[in-house]
């Protein structure tokens, strides 16, 4: 059992990241700590696909001259690292895109709270 | 001369698009008056010439069919001219021409508003009349009973002050609720049959159907069609309704949309299960229940009521029913008596709606409490007044006599007294609304009239007609247009013979 | 060369427009609307080739760079790919075509960067479409969602704020996704779709197949709006600027549901998903639930954009009925609504926002009869746009209604199909409404005088780059609600995924 958990460590760390993340995303009143709990939330999928295709002692899969085509159990899987490389841009982007968000709710509301927020928008829609 | 034979031909299809044709012609001449009118006018009179055109042949079984797209896998878009359907279009059309006539003298007597989009929906209402009449099966019905349903509403609000709309909103809750049970009904059925293709003597004729699935789907159905034909409860619409203008309730709610509710019980009674498959289930018996309470409670409360149009909105209602308890009854004899009222009840009913209008037009009276002497001043108006009321009573020479004769004798065949009891109690209760009206109308002096004439002619001319047609009917039910044959080919194609 | 290409051209032209346009049309604003076109033209005109060179050759698979998957990159032409391409992009060229005076007109949106954003999203749709692995599904929804997030932004005042919440959702929503890409990686070994399908059954009993299966879904159902995960939908096709949200409703969601149906039927299998893990039952639950409430939701808006939005709610549930449904008529009725909802609500969006043109709002209850006056033909489209909502025949709407229904009795599904027709009684109710307010006279002020003034009669109808596209749109309704067969049959029937 114990074994379980600790053999998986990568996964248990990973998940915990994701409830962290995800409960700063939907519980958090700021918007700015809302983009930091998603931000959370995407490194720990980041982490979940490379801790997925980690192995001690194994290398990239470039042919080498001392482990043999034949031990490919020392090869790792490179696929999930690469994707992870593309999941960090998107990942970016969506932080780009979401800050000039905040930055264009900032402007037109002056807040960054969202309780006050919706108070302010309740106005502004009953007019 | 049972056997049916079909042949293609177009004529259903320009029967139901020439008034769809129409339609867009009545926008486009909207400034001018005549030319209008005269589309509506044309319209109706080609309308009629092409369904005259198919009787002869539907009364030898030969029948004209079209399939026009494919609507959905396996099921066409189709129309085929049966004689039930032909006779039906035959109602709807004939009197169409009639109220043409009569709606342009009342809209131009009452200086109405919007009188385009009346005559452009009155023109749709009419299409999909004639495409429910000839409708080849369920889909295709349901297609052309939703349409009617929707070209129907701007009608019924023409007026657009606040009890036509809220009449509107009842009317569309009603109907569309309806409309919606109509389309579970016909998606079960073709769930089970494969086959949605009307045919007489029923779709499930030969398919072996749980009693308890039939009794579901005999509700859905009958709630679907119900409301049209106005079977208590689900009646309440109509009364209300009759805020609409009286053409419109003329038409309408004595012609095509009630009518094709009680079309499509007889379709539903006849063509969809049977009535081999209905007596054996007992299925008829809710109609029975159902339409023999409506009758009589429908009567009496037309009894009570003041206002004109809602007296004879209850008065159709619960002429309705007959229709409904005759194919209820399931005997030969009383199915054709059903089918001959609905033309012979269109007649009566649009008389006296017509005569409604003019007195509306003329003196501005709905009341039947200020009806007093108006037969003085109206006497052809009032006449044929005292016409469709002697009709609707039963008394002969009016050819409501006959359909009632037809129906009464099949409630002796299927050994149903109460049905006859029914019958003739609701006669006494016709009598008893409608002619204290007359009574009132010729025998007693009224006030306020002096100086007053009959309606323009516009408005007299027709219902003059459709009284003499009535007692015409009543003579010689074949009078013109074979309504007697094609009904008794009817019921010959669904028994497969006929015991009178 | 373009034929052996052309699976892969569309997301391709419309990712090289999207950024040339920021650089082409630098000096010269006007460019990019002519650029927008062409590259949207050339998509549809693609699209076109596409789905006839599917039907003729069968699927098409395109390996990127020759590589052969599962190490390639492939993009599947399959019948529901090519059909989703043509609808997206036929809708997105109408759209575009109606935002040549509204974009610039609208608040301060600066037109170059708004329509490089456009093609970039629909680069996104076509990419998630065309996509035959996992991981490029989740590349091309993500750059979808972001160009989405910025095209709601640009609207009103509160746009913002709702197109913030729509992306910490929307980002919850496509992590979730890829998580499940993850597990499901980690067990199979394989992105490429095909490849997974024929993997998959063997791990049938895996944990982590469910777990990513229930991931997966999750995150379509965000992206799809699916109750309970519709929060973000009001309020983003609310504030956004008309041609953003007339693009977005008709086709934002759509491709989380195709999404969604390609994952459950095309990589998990029918059965597993409908007979194992019932997770297509709980869609279709959940569906039902979204279709109430929305409706319900929608009938108490009083802003015409929102209650569009809470229809469009609503609209989603019955695209995941039909999935959820798993059965053929289930899928035919959700495909076709596809189109259909697409169809309508993009007509409807459109003309919301010529009335906010116009009027400078779309407040139902500000709304009056003088609008249909003036602007007669887009109301006209409003109303086949509303009928096809309810589902009155002859328009499509009718007919994927009757498809679902189908579905619903052939799996015995009775609550489903209550849920079918209450729905479209609702759908009645809140169209209904502004019908009433856009057509009749206002009941309050009977001064007639006042009403028939001249200059309320003028006819002020929009400009026509913004009339046609809705003029067609709403042709479209009624022409392909009468051939919705020959799509049905040609195309839709072969999307049948094996095994239901």
């Amino acid at each position: 059992m114990i074994d379980f958990f600790l053999g998986h460590y990568g996964y248990w760390f990973a998940i915990l990241l994701m409830c962290l993340g995800l409960y700063g995303a939907i519980m958090k009143k700021n918007l700015i700590k809302k983009l930091i709990g998603i931000a959370i939330f995407q490194t720990s999928i980041i982490i979940f696909f490379v801790a997925s295709s980690s192995k001690w002692g194994a290398t990239v899969p470039i042919f080498d001259e001392k482990i043999g085509v034949a031990n490919t159990a020392k090869y790792i899987n490179p696929l999930p690292h690469t994707l992870m490389l593309t999941a960090i841009v998107v990942g970016v982007a969506t932080m780009g895109v979401a800050f000039a968000l905040v930055i264009s709710i900032f402007q037109k509301y002056k807040t960054l709270d969202e309780s006050v927020l919706l108070k302010r928008m309740k106005k502004d829609n009953d007019i | 001369m049972n056997i049916q034979s079909f042949y293609t031909s177009f004529v259903p299809l320009y029967a139901v698009l020439v008034s769809l044709i129409a339609a867009p012609l009545i926008i486009l001449s909207s400034k001018k008056r005549n030319l209008r009118e005269f589309w509506t006018i044309a319209a109706s009179l080609i309308k009629f010439g092409l369904v005259v055109s198919l009787v002869p042949n539907a009364l030898l079984n030969k029948i004209a069919e079209l399939s026009i797209v494919e609507i959905s896998p396996g099921i066409e878009l189709a129309l085929k001219a049966d004689p039930f359907g032909v006779f039906f279009a035959l109602v709807a059309s004939g009197l169409w021409i009639f109220t043409s006539f009569y709606s342009i003298g009342y809209v131009r007597g009452l200086k109405d508003h919007k009188q385009t989009r009346y005559f452009f929906y009155f023109a749709i209402c009419l299409s999909s009349t004639i495409g429910v009449a000839f409708a080849a099966n369920l889909l295709t019905f349901v297609v052309f009973y939703e349409i009617l349903t929707i070209a129907t509403y701007p009608l019924v609000i023409h007026k657009e002050d606040e009890k036509s709309i809220k009449a509107g909103r009842k009317y569309l809750a009603y109907t569309l609720t309806a409309g919606s049970l109509l389309i579970a009904a016909t998606a079960v059925t073709y769930q089970i049959t494969n086959n949605l293709d009307f045919k007489a003597g029923g779709i499930f004729e030969n398919i072996v159907l749980s009693p308890n699935m039939a009794w579901i789907l005999f509700l859905l159905f009958l709630g679907g069609v119900g409301v049209k034909a106005s079977i208590m409860p689900l009646h309440s619409w109509l009364p209300t309704a009759m805020a609409a203008p009286t053409p419109v309730s003329a038409l309408l709610h004595a012609v095509a949309v009630v009518k094709s509710g009680v079309f499509g019980v007889v379709r539903v009674v006849c063509f969809v299960f049977g009535p081999k498959l209905m007596y054996e289930l007992g299925l008829n018996n809710i109609l029975i229940v159902f339409a023999g309470f409506t009758i009589i409670v429908a009567s009496l409360m037309a009894l009570k009521q003041d206002n004109l149009k809602r007296r004879l909105a209850y008065s159709t209602i619960s002429h309705l029913s007959y229709i409904v308890l005759g194919a209820g009854l399931l005997s030969s004899a009383a199915i054709l008596g059903a089918i001959m009222h609905i033309a012979f009840h269109a007649v009566m009913k649009i008389t006296l709606f017509f005569c409604a209008g003019a007195i509306y037009v003329n003196l501005h009276k709905e009341n039947i409490s200020e009806l007093n002497g108006v037969g003085k001043v109206m006497p052809w108006t009032m006449g044929a007044f005292a016409v469709g009321s002697i009709g609707l009573t039963g008394i002969p020479p009016v050819n409501g006599f006959v359909s009632k004769w037809y129906i009464g004798l099949g409630a002796l065949q299927a050994n149903n007294l109460i049905a006859l009891i029914i019958l003739i109690i609701s006669g006494l209760l016709n009598a008893a609304y409608f002619f204290p009206i007359v009574h009132r109308a010729f025998f007693r002096t009224g006030e306020g009239l002096e100086g007053k004439k009959e309606a323009s002619p516009f408005v007299v001319v027709p219902l003059v007609i459709t009284a003499i047609l009535a007692v015409l009917l009543g003579i010689c039910p074949d009078f013109l247009f074979d309504f007697y044959h094609l009904a008794l080919r009817v019921v010959t194609n669904v028994f497969g013979g006929i015991s009178l | 060369m373009i034929s052996s290409n052309s699976a892969a051209l569309t997301p391709l032209i419309l990712l090289f427009m999207a950024v040339s346009i920021p650089i082409v049309a630098l000096k010269k604003k006007q460019i990019a609307f002519f650029m927008v076109m062409i590259a949207t033209s050339i998509s549809v005109i693609i699209s076109f080739y596409n789905i006839f060179r599917v039907l003729k050759v069968g699927t098409i698979h395109y390996h990127f760079g020759g590589w052969i998957p599962p190490i390639g990159i492939e993009y599947v032409l399959d019948p529901l790919s090519s059909f989703m391409c043509l609808v997206i992009n036929v809708i997105a060229l109408l759209v575009l075509i109606h935002s040549k005076k509204i974009v610039e007109m609208e608040s301060k949106i600066k037109s170059v960067p708004y329509y490089a954003l456009v093609l970039l999203m629909l680069c996104g749709f076509n990419g998630i479409i065309l996509a035959g692995d996992l991981f490029n599904l989740y590349v091309f929804l993500e750059i979808c969602s972001l160009s989405m997030y910025g095209l709601i932004s640009v609207g009103e005042k509160q746009a913002p704020v709702a197109a913030f919440r729509y992306l910490i959702i929307g980002a919850v929503g496509s992590s979730f996704y890829l998580l499940g890409v993850g597990f499901l990686y980690i067990t199979t070994g394989s992105l490429n779709m095909v490849d997974v399908r024929s993997i998959i059954p063997h791990l049938y009993n895996e944990p982590t197949i469910i777990v990513a299966i229930s991931l997966m879904v999750i995150g379509f159902g965000i992206k799809m709006a699916v109750f309970p995960f519709h929060g973000w939908l009001p309020d983003a096709y609310t504030y956004a600027p008309t041609t953003s949200s007339a693009l977005i409703a008709p086709t934002g969601t759509k491709i989380g549901a195709y999404a969604m149906l390609r994952i459950l039927f095309f990589v998990f299998g029918v059965n597993y998903v409908s007979k194992t893990l019932h997770i297509t039952d709980i869609l279709a639950w959940l569906s039902a639930i979204g279709i109430i409430y929305g409706s319900i939701m929608a009938i108490s808006q009083k802003e015409m954009k929102r209650m569009l939005a809470y229809s469009s709610v609503s609209q989603i549930g019955y695209i995941g009925l039909g999935i959820g449904l798993c059965n053929p008529m289930g899928l035919i009725g959700a495909v076709l609504h596809v189109m259909n909802h697409a169809i309508m609500k993009a007509c409807l969006f459109l003309v919301a926002g010529n009335y906010r043109v116009k009027l400078g709002h779309s407040n139902i209850f500000k709304l009056s009869d003088n609008i249909r006056k003036k602007k007669p033909w887009t109301t006209a489209a409003f109303t086949v746009g509303a009928l096809s909502m309810v589902g009155i025949p002859p328009t499509v709407g009718f007919f994927s209604k009757w498809y679902l229904v189908l579905g619903t009795i052939k799996n015995s599904s009775w609550v489903f199909l209550a849920v079918l027709l209450i729905s479209s009684l609702l759908n009645a109710i809140y169209f209904f409404r502004v019908l009433e307010k856009v057509y009749l006279k206002p009941i309050r002020s009977t001064n007639l005088e006042e009403l028939n003034m001249p200059e309320n009669n003028k006819k002020d109808e929009v400009s026509s780059s913004a009339l046609i596209p809705v003029l067609i749109l709403a042709i479209a309704l009624i022409v392909l609600g009468l051939l919705n067969t020959i799509i049905v049959k040609g195309i839709i029937e072969k999307m049948i995924p094996a095994g239901m």
